[in-house]
């Protein structure tokens, strides 16, 4: 594997769009999701996309192609909720290392063909570890603040899982995306950092991306951007960022932001816009793009690319808007006072 | 370059940074079994609830860190720990700052940092049982992400010297940094402070031993910090707490200049060092440096002195208690938690306690009206809350009103107030007004005069009345499109009439880049969008301010330069196609494979609802908490750390409310469907066959060029095409609330804005399940397409059932004088009880209409910008000059905004 350091170093790298929004292209019926495999199932299948990667890997890789294509220079894996605690909706808590393993896979041989295609361009597999169904800091009951939904040793436990798939999968790196629980995203980074102590591989760099959920600036679990970031600075991230919940417009401020106060890389990664009236994303490529080009001509970004509502078409337009701005420099980390 | 600088970062909900300037950090101590009985006692009757005030009186007094403690032998320590952090988390008030775990029990740590999700503190590690376990125990630290607190204790013992203070930190700080990886800043030393002045002289220097290796430790590593449990110092004077005050005092005033960052101190019970009466000064001084003390007589004379001084306990603040405050303290705090049960008796008292009415109003009233004000902008207090405290002021106003009256008769030239004026309206044609009361009552908590001329206000009326009143300021609001336009014209005419005051633009449809573009231009002095209510009152207040009034304005000019800019950019960026492209674009339905199912009648058939609590399954709740600036998704939202507590009250509030709105049957539903033959000219042009003849309705087509396979739409598409030989239909409905003009004016009446903005925003609720509730009678029975259809609220709400109902004036068909034709075929005015005004506004406000597409592909969309070929065409379609129809549709010209 390239160095993706060296990588950030020259330029600012692109990652993919929605991979959910592309599914949903292929308007895929119960059938789709259960294959031969689960024609017996007892529940519903139909919207657990994760499952794609064994039923349907046809359609995972093409999607990953097309955003191969598109110009992304980082493609996420199929597992957004390809961890026991999520699949416990589908009765599926026993696939979860398969899912993952499966997914890495697919992604792995579609990133591979095209580094092969232009070894000047080599492209990355990160490892997609989303937030969990459930919250760690949030009760459930609003008649009983103190009880939850789950406990801390579940969630490393499922995470380790998932994480163990994704590397057996072949992942470059690991991404904790759309945290909206701070503590959900400690437990992911607890079971990461664990498990490459405990099973002595080579440690995987980890990039971690927030989601500010709405105009008052903090996470769904009430952190500011800078106590969230604070709160998962130990996990010496590659990169640490924001995505979904906001489009680029409203998240251009706390982006801003996070380039002054992150030692690390700095990600971002919008919804196309803000849902309109009838729930859909409506913003061009090129309206999506031209806020991008603004983040990079500010110096504020190294990574940027596309959350709900994205498609291939807008990681293109990013990707010819920013290329050719100079990727945000990392800062100095102080080992003095001054 | 940017620089990243070695400081402590810690985080509650908010963060702490430790810079070197930082003042000395209060790491709040009564949370903790083992110092504080009443806290022990509450977390052994698993009184949660009430412990919870221990932590928020500390936060109060200002803590700054929070020590929980429950190293109690009696207690389950994991268990208390774990409860009642996770009981924290969900008061944002406490959670916000950061939270340090202490136990000597390592498990109870552990089970700490499980429930936190901010950075902590652990307290405390140590090499008292080696330095395996030590290495082990900060591993696990690192893993959470906590920084520590290291005692300085080892396989010997505890450090009580000089010299063994700073040779076990040293060897801590070595371990840490170069075997475990910690940073340096992560790092806290506790040098243990130890009782003085016992009696016994090996313990007479505790206190300038620790002071003084504070500063060597302080020196050699500079990037750690050093803390320490201050009351242990004065342990042999318990029950004095005068003189503990002050020796804690005296030693924090050292020990701090010798680079102490932090201690464990009860916030609400230190002294301030000049304010110690001078002689009990001077013998602290002499105890804790050891100084005249040669057998002891240092400590002996404090001894001695402590005797005479009785030990003076301060009394602690109770909930029930502020109603022995003095009348000023009463009435801001009946402010600040919105309690109106004592507001008159109150009120009364002041104004005899005050040489005029107006006194009170501007003196205890606005003081009281300020603090909430800060409290909201500070993100403190939410809108439910102030709006709660508004209410309690206007009772307040109204009891002393006619006092006031009283003397103006007496004494006309009594001089009457002086606050700012700000007139408020909603412009003509326009007639939704939750967002403007809002602002309202959010700008009079803050001092303000406002003048609210309601809706459907004149730009002519609006303007004299601002000249007569002299009023500061002027502020817009509206909802639907066309009330941009006539912001545009208000802008105009303040230009014509040489007016000098800023001007405010709200409102859901109104944006920055909508005002920097259409409206700044026409006039100069100052036209400011404000984004919701809670910025209204910075935004006053700059703009009343003569120092901040000139670079407000400056800075806000300048920004909608570059935003024009932007916009003028931004918009050559876009792709159309021809509109004849376009048309051939369109949504390929197979009309061959489609049967479409006959309405069961054709024509109009009212329904009329007396009871309203059939609507109430289907209301969809998380607009109503957006319309009180509590965004989220419900019922998640109840949960939000932040809002979750304010918006269950609001919850229960609306709930209560609606509960009487039904049952007592306040408001009624009226409603009118109808459905008609319907076919296309295979264009985008619909016709019906009515009982009075043909009607033609015109759609509008999106003109964006698309990614391949994606179909230009129009709802024309969703219709069979006269060509197709397949017999289609069309539908149409519009329901409204009634009822609701005597509710509202009973809670004007009596001064009760919060329930009568309560009462609008559920009216809008009410109104829009109705459309819902209908729409799905239309599917099931009226017209009966899907007539097995089974879908819960939140389906429904996700709009996932089959055919659409687009409204005239929304994106989908976005002009809004189709409105006429659907308002005609429905029966006119007197069947739907709903008035159109000049722009096309429903009144009641609380009214919805809309076409029924029933084709299983019939989906919403938004037409986008349309180019001038299909203004044309539409315009001839129309039989209107294309000035009319630009006018009417300007928000989607492509060629302007």
């Amino acid at each position: 594997m390239k160095n993706i350091r060296k990588e950030l170093e020259k330029r600012i790298l692109i990652i993919d769009g929605a991979m959910g929004t592309m599914i949903q292209r292929y308007k895929l019926q119960e059938a789709d999701y259960r294959g031969e495999r689960f024609a017996a199932w007892p529940s519903d299948l139909k919207g657990n996309n994760d499952l794609l990667s064994l039923t349907r890997p046809d359609i995972v890789d093409a999607i990953h192609r097309e955003y191969l294509e598109a110009g992304a220079d980082i493609i996420e894996t199929n597992t957004f909720n390809a961890q026991r605690i999520s699949l416990a909706d589908y009765n599926m808590e026993p696939l979860a290392r398969e899912i993952n393993v499966a997914a890495a896979q697919i992604a792995r041989k579609a990133a591979d063909d095209f580094t092969v295609a232009n070894p000047a361009k080599p492209r990355f597999v990160a490892g997609a570890i989303g937030p969990l169904n459930k919250t760690l800091s949030i009760s459930p009951d609003v008649n009983n603040p103190g009880s939850r939904g789950l406990t801390w040793d579940e969630a490393v436990e499922a995470y380790t899982e998932q994480v163990d798939g994704l590397v057996t999968g072949g992942v470059d790196l690991l991404l904790i995306e759309t945290i909206f629980d701070t503590l959900n995203a400690k437990a992911a980074i607890f079971a990461i950092k664990q498990y490459f102590t405990t099973t002595s591989r080579p440690e995987l760099p980890i990039m971690i991306s927030g989601t500010i959920t709405d105009a008052s600036g903090r996470t769904l679990s009430g952190q500011t951007l800078e106590a969230f970031y604070i709160s998962v600075m130990h996990a010496a991230p590659l990169s640490i960022g924001l995505n979904c919940a906001l489009g680029a417009a409203e998240m251009r401020s706390h982006i801003a932001e996070l380039s002054q106060i992150a030692a690390c890389y700095t990600s971002a990664y919008p919804n196309a816009g803000l849902p309109n009236a009838m729930g859909e994303y409506d913003e061009q490529p090129e309206q999506t793009a031209h806020f991008l080009e603004d983040w990079a001509k500010e110096g504020w970004v190294n990574i940027v690319g596309g959350c709900c509502g994205t498609t291939p078409d807008h990681i293109r337009h990013i990707a010819e808007h920013v290329s050719t701005f100079t990727p945000r420099p990392l800062p100095e980390t102080e080992t003095e006072l001054a | 370059m940017t620089k990243i600088a070695p400081y402590l970062r810690l985080s509650g909900l908010e963060s702490l940074v430790v810079r070197p300037e930082a003042n000395f950090l209060n790491v709040g101590e009564r949370t903790n079994v083992t110092g504080s009985k009443k806290f022990a006692r509450l977390i052994r009757e698993n009184n949660y609830e009430e412990a919870l005030s221990v932590a928020r009186q500390q936060v109060e007094n200002g803590a700054q860190i929070l020590d929980v403690n429950m190293d109690d032998a009696l207690l389950d320590g994991v268990k208390a720990m774990t409860t009642f952090l996770n009981y924290l988390q969900s008061e944002p008030d406490i959670a916000r700052i950061p939270i340090m775990i202490d136990s000597s029990k390592f498990e109870i740590i552990e089970a700490g940092l499980k429930c936190v999700q901010g950075k902590c503190i652990v307290n405390s590690i140590s090499m008292k049982e080696g330095e395996e376990k030590f290495i082990r125990e900060a591993r696990i630290c690192k893993l959470f992400g906590a920084a520590v607190v290291v005692m300085a204790f080892d396989e010997k013992g505890q450090a009580d010297t000089f010299q063994r203070r700073i040779d076990i930190c040293s060897r801590a700080y070595d371990i840490l940094v170069n075997q475990v990886g910690f940073l340096p800043q992560d790092i806290i030393f506790d040098p243990n402070i130890f009782a003085v002045a016992t009696g016994l002289e090996e313990h007479n220097n505790y206190a300038v031993d620790f002071i003084e290796a504070t500063r060597v430790i302080k020196t050699r590593m500079p990037l750690v910090k050093v803390s320490g449990g201050v009351s242990n110092l004065s342990f042999s004077f318990r029950g004095n707490d005068h003189v503990r005050e002050a020796m804690h005092s005296v030693f924090l005033f050292y020990a701090i200049k010798a680079g102490m960052d932090m201690g464990i101190v009860n916030a609400g019970q230190l002294v301030v060092y000049d304010e110690i009466e001078p002689a009990l000064r001077q013998l602290c001084e002499d105890v804790i440096f050891n100084r005249n003390n040669d057998n002891n007589e240092a400590t002996e004379k404090l001894i001695a002195f402590a005797e005479t001084v009785k030990a003076k306990g301060k009394e602690q603040v109770k909930d029930e208690s502020w109603r022995r405050e003095p009348v000023e303290t009463r009435l801001t705090h009946a402010l600040i938690n919105g309690i109106t049960d004592y507001i008159d008796q109150d009120t009364e008292e002041a104004r005899q306690k005050y040489p005029r009415p107006l006194d009170v109003i501007e003196g205890p009233l606005m003081d009281g009206m300020n603090v909430v004000g800060d409290l909201f902008g500070a993100g403190k207090m939410f809108l439910p809350q102030v709006v709660k405290s508004a209410r309690v002021m206007k009772k307040s106003v109204a009891w002393l009103t006619p006092y006031i009256e009283e003397e103006k008769k007496n004494n006309p030239n009594a001089q009457q107030g002086s606050a700012s004026r700000i007139l408020l309206a909603t412009v003509k044609g326009d007639v939704h007004d939750i967002g403007k009361n809002i602002v309202g009552v959010v700008l009079g908590c803050n001092g303000y005069d406002i003048i609210d001329l309601g809706v459907m206000v004149p730009a002519d009326k609006i303007l004299d009345t601002a000249q007569k009143e002299k009023v500061d300021i002027i502020g817009l609001s509206g909802l639907i499109t066309p009330s941009l336009d006539e912001m545009v014209n208000v802008a105009h005419e303040m230009k014509r009439r040489g007016m000098e005051q800023p001007l405010l633009i709200g409102g859901a449809t109104t944006s920055r880049m909508h005002t920097a573009v259409k409206i700044a231009p026409q006039y100069g002095n100052g036209v400011v969008h404000v984004l919701d209510a809670s910025r209204s009152v910075t935004v006053a207040g700059s703009l009343l301010s003569a120092e901040q009034k000139p670079k407000f304005l400056n800075d806000t000019s300048s920004e909608y330069e570059k935003l024009r800019d932007d916009f003028n950019r931004k918009r050559t960026i876009k792709q159309y196609l021809p509109f004849e492209q376009a048309q051939q674009n369109k949504v390929a339905i197979d009309w061959k494979q489609y049967h479409p199912v006959k309405p069961s009648f054709l024509g109009t058939q009212q329904v009329e609802l007396n009871d309203l609590s059939v609507l109430v399954p289907y209301i969809d709740w998380s607009p109503f908490f957006i319309a009180w600036e509590l965004g989220g998704k419900f019922p998640d939202l109840l949960q939000d750390a932040v809002i979750g507590k304010e918006a269950t009250k609001l919850f229960n509030d609306a709930k209560d409310l609606l509960q009487k709105v039904v049952m007592e049957k306040w408001l009624t539903g009226k409603g009118v469907v109808g459905f008609w033959k319907a076919q296309t000219n295979g264009r985008d042009t619909i016709e019906l066959e009515t009982a009075e003849g043909k009607v033609t309705l015109e759609t509008l087509r999106q003109q964006i060029k698309k990614a391949a396979g994606q179909p230009n739409f129009s709802l024309a598409d969703f219709i069979a095409p006269a060509t197709s030989g397949v017999e289609d239909h069309l539908g149409a409905f519009s329901v409204t609330i009634q009822g609701i003009e005597a509710p509202l004016q009973r809670f004007q009446d009596d001064q009760d804005d919060y329930n009568k903005i309560m009462l609008q925003a559920l009216a809008d609720r009410l109104v829009e399940a109705f459309a819902e509730y209908l729409h799905e009678q239309t599917r099931k029975t009226y017209w009966g397409y899907a007539d097995s259809e089974q879908l819960s609220n939140e389906a429904l709400i996700k709009e996932e059932y089959m055919g659409i109902r687009p409204a005239p004036g929304y994106p989908a068909c976005p002009d809004h004088t189709e409105k006429y034709k659907l308002f005609a075929l429905l029966g006119g005015e007197e069947k739907t009880g709903i008035h159109l005004t000049e722009s096309l506004a429903m009144y009641p406000a609380a009214s919805v209409c809309g076409w029924y597409f029933a084709h299983p592909q019939s989906q919403y969309f938004g037409v986008g910008k349309i180019k001038p070929d299909q203004v044309e065409d539409y315009a001839a379609r129309k039989k209107m000059t294309i000035e009319d129809i630009r006018k009417w549709l300007r928000p989607i010209l492509e060629e302007e905004a």
